[in-house]
C-alpha cells in the first residue's frame, strides 16, 4: 500500500502558545477509508486544516500524492476535498452556483454533467436554484459535500460530518462515502462518536490532546485490544463461586444466576475449555452460554484514560 | 496562475454586482443628480467658469473620481471581508490558487464595478452638462487605473479589517475627506497658498487633476506628474499585497 497522505512530525502551535498537535506522523494509505477518533480539542480539526492548508505548521512535513503541501501547493491541493466542520456557506447564492464556483476554484473546466450528478447525487438537485440562506441545516451540509466533490478530489476530508445530522443525511452520507471508496477515493474522517469509526472505517487513530495515540486496522484494534465476556447461564442460581473456581477471574451475575468470565480474545488460550469442564466437575448445569465483545468505546476510554497524567 | 479560478471568482463576485446592481447604481446616481442640482444648477450658477470651463461640467470628473474611489474600496474591502465574516475563505484557502490568483478575481471583479458606475454616472452627466472629452483614450486610462489602485487598497482593508465598523471606517474617515479636499469641486488654484500646498500632499488631487485633464485640458498639475503619482500609489498597495502574501497576514492561523 503507497500512503496518499503522509504527515512527519507535524507540530502546530497556535499565536497563544497552545499546543494543539505534537509531533503527529500519521500515514494515510490511498483508497482507505481512515477514522480519526479523538474528544472535543484533540487537535482533530487542527491536523485536518494543516494538511489542506488553512492552518501553516509550526514544524513538519505534509505530503498529499508525493507532493509537498508547501512548495508544490497546486498539486498538492488539487488532489483533496474538504467539508469543515462548521456550516460556512455563501448565503445569498443559490446551490448550484455555489457548487460551480467550488469547480472552478479547483482549476477545473466546467463540466454540468458532472454537477448535476454530484448534485443528484445529494439530492440536491431539486433545490439547485434555491438560495442557500433558505436551505435547512442538513441540507446546507449536502451542499458543503457537494462543493467538495464537484472538483472531484481523490481525498476527501470529512470533519465531524454527522454533527447535528438526521438519520437519511447520514445513511445517504455512508452510503456516498462507500461508492466513493469504491471508485478509489481516500476518505478521512472525524468524529468524536465511537459507533461512526466502528460503521464506516477501514482504519481507526485515535487522537488526545494533540498526539496520536494509536492508528489500527479496525477489526485488529477491536480484536488485539477488545476484550470479551463469557456469561454462563445456570439451571440452578448458587449463592457464591464455588471455591474449585477461584482460581478464574469469575464474577457472580444477577441474583446468582449466571456467572461472568472475561477473557483477552488476544492472549494464547483463553481458558475457555478448561473453565467448561471444571464447571462440569463441580456439578453445575449450564442453561445457555453468550459472549460479548467490548466496543470502541471501551477500548477508547481505556486508551484516553491511559494517557492521563 | 490558475485562470480558472481567476475566472470562477470573477464571475462569482460579478454575480453578486448584478444581483444587487440597482441599489450599487442607485445610491450613486442618485447623489451625482443632487449634487448637479445643488452646485451644477443652484450654486454653480452663481460660480464664474474655471479656467473657461462651465461650472457645471467642471465638476463632472470630481463626481465621477468620488464615486469610482468610494466604489472602489467598498466592493474590493466587502467582497474578501465578507467570506472572512462567515467563513466561507476556508475554501479560497484551502483552494489549489495562490493568493496572487485571489486577488486578481477580487481586484478584478471590484474594479469592473467601479467602472460600470463610473460610467453610469457619466451618462447621467450628459443629461445636465455639455461635455466633450479632448483625451478618451487617457480618461480610460486613468479610469482603469484608478479603479485598480483603490480596489487593491479596498482588498487591503477587508483583510485588515477585524469587524464592520473597520470596514466603514477607513472610506469614511479617509476616502471621503481626500476626495472633498482634492480639489473635486474646485481648482486648487482658488485656494490660499498655504492649503494649496497641502493639498499637494493629497493622493486624490493627482487622480481628480489627471482625470478632469482628460476631459478638458486643464490641470492642478501636470498630467505627467498625475499619472505617476498613480503608479507610485499602485506599487505601495502592491507592495503590501505582497507582504500580506507572505506573512498570511490575518488570513491564516
Ligand atoms: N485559532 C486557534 N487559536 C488558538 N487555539 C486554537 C485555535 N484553533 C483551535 N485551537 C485549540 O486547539 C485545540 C484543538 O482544536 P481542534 O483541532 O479544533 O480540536 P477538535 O477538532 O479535535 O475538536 C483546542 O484546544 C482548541 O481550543
Ligand atoms: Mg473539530
Amino acid at each position: 500500500m503507497t500512503a496518499i497522505v503522509s504527515v512527519k512530525n507535524l507540530t502546530k502551535i497556535y499565536e497563544g502558545g497552545f499546543t494543539a498537535l505534537n509531533d503527529v506522523s500519521l500515514d494515510i494509505e490511498q483508497g482507505e477509508i481512515l477514522a480519526l477518533l479523538g474528544p472535543n480539542g484533540a487537535g482533530k480539526t487542527t491536523l485536518i486544516s494543516a494538511i489542506c492548508g488553512l492552518v501553516s505548521p509550526t514544524s513538519g512535513t505534509i505530503t498529499v500524492g508525493g507532493h509537498d503541501i508547501i512548495s508544490e501547493f497546486r498539486a498538492a491541493r488539487s488532489l483533496i476535498g474538504l467539508v469543515p466542520q462548521e456550516i460556512t456557506i455563501e448565503p445569498f447564492e443559490t446551490v448550484i452556483n455555489t457548487t460551480k464556483l467550488s469547480r472552478g476554484l479547483f482549476g477545473m473546466k466546467r463540466d454540468d454533467a458532472h454537477i448535476e450528478e454530484t448534485l443528484r447525487a445529494l439530492s440536491l438537485w431539486d433545490k439547485r436554484k434555491s438560495r442557500n440562506v433558505e436551505l435547512s441545516g442538513g441540507m446546507k451540509r449536502r451542499v458543503l459535500i457537494a462543493k467538495a466533490l464537484s472538483h472531484e478530489p481523490r481525498v476527501l476530508f470529512l470533519d465531524e460530518p454527522t454533527a447535528g445530522v438526521d438519520v437519511e443525511l447520514r445513511r445517504d452520507m455512508w452510503n456516498l462515502v462507500r461508492r466513493l471508496r469504491d471508485d478509489g477515493v481516500t476518505i478521512i474522517l472525524t468524529t468524536h462518536y465511537i459507533e461512526e469509526a466502528e460503521e464506516i472505517a477501514d482504519r481507526v487513530g485515535v487522537i488526545n490532546k494533540g498526539e496520536i495515540l494509536l492508528v489500527e486496522d479496525k477489526t485488529s484494534l477491536m480484536s488485539k485490544l477488545g476484550k470479551k465476556q463469557l456469561t454462563i447461564d445456570l439451571q440452578q442460581p448458587v449463592e457464591a463461586i464455588p471455591q474449585s473456581l477461584s482460581s478464574y477471574p469469575l464474577t457472580l451475575g444477577p441474583e446468582g444466576k449466571s456467572l461472568i468470565y472475561g477473557y483477552d480474545t488476544s492472549a494464547e488460550r483463553t481458558g475457555i475449555t478448561k473453565l467448561l469442564n471444571d464447571l462440569a466437575a463441580a456439578g453445575m448445569t449450564m442453561s445457555d452460554m453468550s459472549t460479548s465483545q467490548s466496543s470502541l468505546e471501551d477500548i477508547f476510554v481505556d486508551l484516553v484514560k491511559e494517557d492521563a497524567p | 496562475m490558475n485562470w480558472y479560478a481567476i475566472a470562477a471568482i470573477y464571475k462569482f463576485e460579478m454575480a453578486r454586482t448584478f444581483r444587487t446592481l440597482a441599489q450599487s447604481v442607485a445610491s450613486p446616481v442618485l447623489s451625482t443628480i443632487l449634487y448637479f442640482v445643488v452646485f451644477g444648477s443652484a450654486i454653480g450658477s452663481r460660480i464664474d467658469d474655471i479656467e473657461g470651463v462651465q461650472y457645471g461640467a467642471f465638476i463632472v470628473p470630481g463626481l465621477i473620481m468620488l464615486t469610482l474611489l468610494t466604489q472602489s474600496v467598498s466592493n474590493a474591502s466587502f467582497g474578501i471581508y465578507f467570506p472572512k465574516f462567515i467563513g466561507t475563505i476556508y475554501e479560497l484557502l484551502s483552494a489549489p490558487i495562490s493568493f496572487i490568483d485571489i486577488v486578481v478575481g477580487f481586484v478584478g471583479a471590484a474594479a469592473t464595478k467601479a467602472v460600470m458606475i463610473a460610467l453610469i454616472i457619466l451618462a447621467t452627466s450628459t443629461f445636465f452638462v455639455d461635455l466633450q472629452i479632448a483625451h478618451p483614450v487617457w480618461m480610460f486610462a486613468f479610469l482603469f487605473l484608478t479603479a485598480i489602485t483603490f480596489s487593491l487598497f479596498g482588498f487591503i482593508i477587508g483583510i485588515w479589517a477585524k469587524n464592520f465598523e473597520q470596514l466603514q471606517l477607513i472610506p469614511l474617515l479617509v476616502i471621503t475627506p481626500l476626495v472633498f479636499l482634492g480639489g473635486s469641486f474646485y481648482s486648487i488654484s482658488m485656494l490660499p497658498p498655504a492649503w494649496q500646498t497641502v493639498s499637494l500632499f493629497n493622493p486624490v488631487l493627482y487622480l481628480v487633476s489627471g482625470f478632469r485633464w482628460s476631459f478638458f485640458e486643464v490641470a492642478d498639475v501636470s498630467v505627467g506628474i498625475s499619472l505617476a503619482m498613480v503608479c507610485v500609489f499602485l506599487a505601495l498597495c502592491l507592495t503590501a499585497i505582497w507582504w500580506i502574501f507572505k506573512t498570511g497576514y490575518r488570513i491564516k492561523n
